[in-house]
This record gives C-alpha cells, sequence and structure tokens, in this order.
C-alpha cells in the first residue's frame, strides 16, 4: 500500500507544479507537428501516386506516416523525460525531506517503486496523447494494428529505461540540472552508440549495436515482439533501479 | 524506552559523538542540551534509523534502530531540524499521505488527521499549501505529522527554534501536553526551555555525554551555596553588617546601585540552609524597608557554561 502512497503523491506533485502541463503541452505540440508533416508528405506522395501507378505499390500510411511518428516520438522523450525524473529524489535531498522520508516506516524499494510508476504514469499520458493522432489517421485511412500495438509496447519498454537512467541520475545528486543533463547526456550516447557500430569492425560492431538502446526498438517498429529487445529493456530497467536501490543506501550510510 | 550504548559517529575523519551512552524511562521528558555542533542532531538521526552509527547500539521501543529498523520507525514520530515539508502540497493532503505511510488504517485516517488537527491548532489552515504557511504554523504541522501514528517515542529536533515567543509557548504547552502519551526527546540550545518542559537533561559538549540529570539536580549539584538576593532600603553600612551577624551566613556581597538609600547584597549560606525567614525578620524588626527578596540560584545557563568550559579545559589539558 506505501507503493500506492508514494504513487499518488508524486503524481500529484507533477501537477502540483507546472512540470507536468509543461511537459505534456510541448510533447503535443511537437509530436503534433511531426504527426502533420508526415501526413501532408505521405498525401502529397497519394496525389503523384494516382497518375503513377506503379509508385502507389509501396504507398500504405502505417509505413509511411505511423512508424516514422514513433522514431520521432521516441527522440522526443528522450528529450523531455530527463526533465520528468530529475525532480524525484533531487528534491527530496536539496529541501530535507528525505529525512523525513526515511523515518516513516517505507521499505526503500516501494519508495522507489512509487516514485518510477508516478514518472510511467505521465510519460503513458504523453504516449497516449499520439494516441489520438494515430487514432484519427485510422478513422479515414486503413492501418495496421498490429504493427501500432507493438509500436507502443516498444516505446513503453524503452521509456522505461529513460526514467530508469533517470531515477538513478535524481538519487546520486542533489541538483535537479546536474541530474537532467547527467542522464540526458548517458541516455544519448547510449542512443548514438549503434551509430559507429558499423565502421568499429567484426568484435566491436555487435556489442556496440546490441548496447545501443535505440536499435533494440526496430524490431518493434517492424511490428514483431522480439524477446531479446524485451529483455534488454527489462534489464536496463531493473539496473537501473537496482543501483538506484544502493544509491539511497549508501546515501544513508554516509550521512 | 531508549537504550543507547557507546553511539559513535564519524563523518570522513572528523568525530561527530564518540561513546554516547544514555537511557529514557517510558513517559520522560528529556532534554538534548548543548552548543550548536555538540552532536545533538546527529544522535536523534541515529535513533530514527536516519543514519547508522558507526559503531555501538541504540533500541527504541525495544527494537534495534539497525537491524529493526522498520519496526523502530512505525513507532516513533520525528520532527527534523527546520521542518522539511512538501511546499506544494496542501495541509490535509500532507497529513493524508503521512497517515497513510505511517499504517493509519484507513477507515481511522480522517479521524486521525482530524485529531491531530486539533490538537495542533491546524484546523484554519487546512486548505492552505504549506508553503504559504508562516514559520509557527509550518512547525505544527510538522509536529501534527510526527503524531499521526500515536508514538511511542517522540524525536523533536530544536521545536522552538525560529518561533516568536507566543509561538514558543503554544508549542511548549503542546509538548507538555502530549507528555503523558509519548516519551519525548528533545534538543534545543534554549536553557530556560529544558528548566520548563524536561524532566531530565542530557548536556552533550563536543560529541560526548558532560552530564546527565534533573535540572533541579544539576542547579544545587553545582552550587558549594545558597545565594539569596535581597534589596533593601536602609542604611547601607548597617545592613550589611548585620546580615553578616546571622548566624549561617558565609558572605554578604553589596551590589551596586544608582540609588542612594536602595542597595542590592546577596546573601550567601551553607548548602541547603534556607535562610529567607530570618533574614526577613531581621530587616523588618530594624524598621528598614524590604522591597526584594528571591533565592539567586545558580542559573542553568551558568551551570551549563561551566560545564562546557571545564570540559574544553580538561581537553586541553
Amino acid at each position: 500500500m506505501n507503493v500506492l502512497a508514494i504513487f499518488k503523491k508524486e503524481f500529484r506533485a507533477y501537477f502540483a507544479s507546472p512540470i507536468a502541463y509543461v511537459v505534456l503541452t510541448i510533447f503535443a505540440l511537437i509530436s503534433g507537428f511531426f504527426f502533420y508533416s508526415l501526413l501532408t508528405f505521405f498525401s502529397l506522395n497519394s496525389l503523384q501516386a494516382a497518375m503513377n501507378p506503379a509508385l502507389a505499390q509501396g504507398l500504405n500510411a502505417s509505413e509511411w506516416i505511423v512508424r516514422p511518428l514513433f522514431r520521432d516520438i521516441a527522440v522526443t522523450m528522450l528529450l523531455l523525460m530527463p526533465a520528468a525524473t530529475m525532480r524525484l529524489f533531487s528534491e527530496e535531498k536539496k529541501t530535507g525531506t528525505i529525512e523525513l522520508l526515511f523515518s516513516y516506516p517505507i521499505r526503500d524499494w516501494e519508495l522507489l517503486l512509487g516514485k518510477f510508476l508516478a514518472a510511467l504514469a505521465l510519460y503513458a499520458a504523453m504516449l497516449g496523447i499520439s494516441l489520438l493522432d494515430v487514432a484519427m489517421l485510422g478513422s479515414f485511412a486503413r492501418l495496421e494494428w498490429g504493427l501500432i500495438v507493438s509500436g507502443y509496447i516498444g516505446l513503453l519498454l524503452l521509456g522505461m529505461t529513460f526514467l530508469g537512467l533517470g531515477i538513478l541520475a535524481s538519487s546520486l545528486t542533489e541538483n535537479q540540472v546536474v541530474a537532467a543533463v547527467g542522464a540526458f547526456g548517458v541516455l544519448l550516447l547510449l542512443w548514438v552508440i549503434g551509430w559507429s557500430a558499423e565502421a568499429a569492425g567484426p568484435t566491436l560492431g555487435p556489442i556496440l549495436s546490441h548496447l545501443s538502446i535505440i536499435n533494440h526498438y526496430d524490431s518493434f517498429a517492424k511490428g514483431t515482439i522480439e524477446s531479446r529487445d524485451v529483455i534488454y529493456y527489462l534489464n536496463f530497467t531493473f539496473l537501473c533501479l537496482f543501483l538506484t536501490l544502493r544509491s539511497l543506501e549508501s546515501k544513508r550510510w554516509r550521512g | 524506552m531508549i537504550e543507547a550504548d557507546k553511539l559513535t559517529k564519524y563523518y570522513d575523519k572528523h568525530t561527530a559523538i564518540r561513546d554516547v551512552s544514555f537511557k529514557v524511562e517510558k513517559g520522560e521528558i528529556v532534554g538534548f542540551l548543548g552548543p550548536n555542533g555538540a552532536g545533538k542532531t546527529t544522535t536523534m538521526r541515529i535513533l530514527t534509523g536516519f543514519l547508522p552509527p558507526s559503531s555501538g547500539t541504540a533500541r527504541v521501543a525495544g527494537y534495534d534502530v539497525l537491524t529493526e529498523s522498520l519496526q523502530v520507525r512505525r513507532r516513533i514520530g520525528y520532527l527534523p531540524e527546520n521542518v522539511p515539508l512538501y511546499t506544494d502540497m496542501k495541509v490535509t493532503n500532507y497529513l493524508e499521505f503521512v497517515a497513510e505511510v505511517k499504517g493509519v488504517e484507513r477507515g481511522n485516517r480522517r479521524h486521525k488527521i482530524g485529531e491531530v488537527m486539533e490538537k495542533c491548532g491546524l484546523a484554519e489552515v487546512r486548505r492552505t499549501l504549506i508553503g504559504a504557511l508562516s514559520r509557527g504554523y509550518r512547525q505544527r504541522v510538522g509536529i501534527a505529522q510526527a503524531l499521526l501514528n500515536d508514538p511511542e517515542v517522540l524525536i523533536l529536533d530544536e521545536p522552538t527554534i525560529g518561533l516568536d515567543p507566543k509561538q514558543i509557548i503554544e508549542i511548549r504547552q503542546l509538548i507538555k501536553a502530549l507528555a503523558g502519551q509519548s516519551t519525548i526527546i528533545l534538543s534545543t540550545h534554549i536553557l530556560p526551555e529544558v528548566s520548563m518542559i524536561c524532566h531530565r537533561v542530557i548536556i552533550l559538549n563536543n560529541g560526548q555525554v558532560v552530564a546527565v540529570d534533573t535540572p533541579e539536580n544539576l542547579t544545587a549539584g553545582l552550587q558549594s551555596s545558597t545565594k539569596l538576593r535581597i534589596r533593601v532600603d536602609g542604611p547601607v553600612d548597617q545592613v550589611g553588617v548585620a546580615l553578616t551577624h546571622l548566624p549561617g551566613v558565609l558572605r554578604v556581597v553589596t551590589e551596586d546601585e544608582t540609588h542612594e538609600t536602595v542597595k542590592s547584597f546577596v546573601v550567601e549560606s551553607e548548602r541547603n540552609c534556607d535562610l529567607r525567614r530570618e533574614v526577613s525578620r531581621l530587616i523588618v524588626e530594624r524598621g528598614w524597608g524590604l522591597l526584594e527578596l528571591r533565592p539567586a540560584d545558580m542559573s542553568l545557563e551558568e551551570i551549563f557554561v561551566r560545564l562546557v568550559t571545564k570540559e574544553a579545559q580538561e581537553v586541553r589539558a
């Protein structure tokens, strides 16, 4: 029950401060813009395809709009989520409220899980906004819903890694800016690390490509859910949360 | 209720407290007294489980603070120094959150919250954001959250710091009123506060326990003589001589005063020898005016300074 209490408190805190509104609005604007530009590009191509039937072969809304939209959403989240996780522990440390929190009969993992789930709920709410775009598209175009479901599952798993790393960074410092920049920096590095995979040679290449957080998203984008990718994301998240627990403990030991 | 055994805490090379041992019985109000940096907060943090001791053990309500932390935390209420609260929450929402994590049963929560708000005088600010509250109200919210689980042990770190005199009196009354239900440890560096509310005092200095006793015993024990302060309207020399000749009087000290005939005297006598009757009778029989007569006990301030400086001298020697 403690997890629920922490979850409620944190989720409310998002909406008691401007954070939730800013993050949700910016996300709605950016994802809406991506959707709009992908849609106009697609309809332009459709018009041309009407005159050239050969072109029309590869044209379908799922491939041309939804899949790139999801990828754009992933990038947007990479930019936004560190801002949503940065306060979770840093603020409590800075203001000293963590001392009171630690004096309550709450286990560390309950505290952590409650905070993680609150951030995940905010993330899910953001994904929910993008669902409006997709649903609208679905009302006049034929979509492959399997691909959409797998895409969302992928985004959710990918988001968990963002949140996990963000919370870890937040538990390591009492400065929110440091927490946000730290989380963003590491995520970006893990994102681009795969780009150099081809040039890195036969041994290092696959390792780099496996480390890359976005490479694991490819299968979800194609409409398949591969266990190795699911496991990668879950492992990544668990590792971050585990390290956060250790960091909370060490905070106590060091005083 | 609380047993601390040789608690020691190092921060890197600096020793915050060294071999701090004490016991607090059920229902007692005990005051931690000491200058800033004496180790009061560190000791309290160890008792709440926020900090582990470098060595030594402590038991609160029968549970070890280190190995049975969760059991301890169920039974304590804690008010940290500076009262860290969530400023973006309303008072009721905050207390609801605390009641939930402190394990107050769902059906009982509303009642319990109402009860502590009543006790702490928070009814009129229930819908106010904590960030908008005055210092005094924040302190009360801090005490209210500590009380929600009917704690067996209340640990209050500087509960009256930063309050105005009226608020200080209110908070002290509140603490006194809680005495029946909980064992209370509070820290302070306001000395009169200790003699006003505490049954016993633990004086800490440089991370060590310097003295443990009741405020009265501390005052009496360090005094070698009993002193009376009197103001008399009458011929100074004669009064002085007459006082000196009273049986039991060791010394009479005249204090400077600008008024011509009114003088203050401090009459020192043997320890535990009460001369108030004799002195007043003497002055009245001689026809002088007795304007003031009061025991001039060594104040807790003096004792404190003496203990703390004695300690400092020993360290130097």
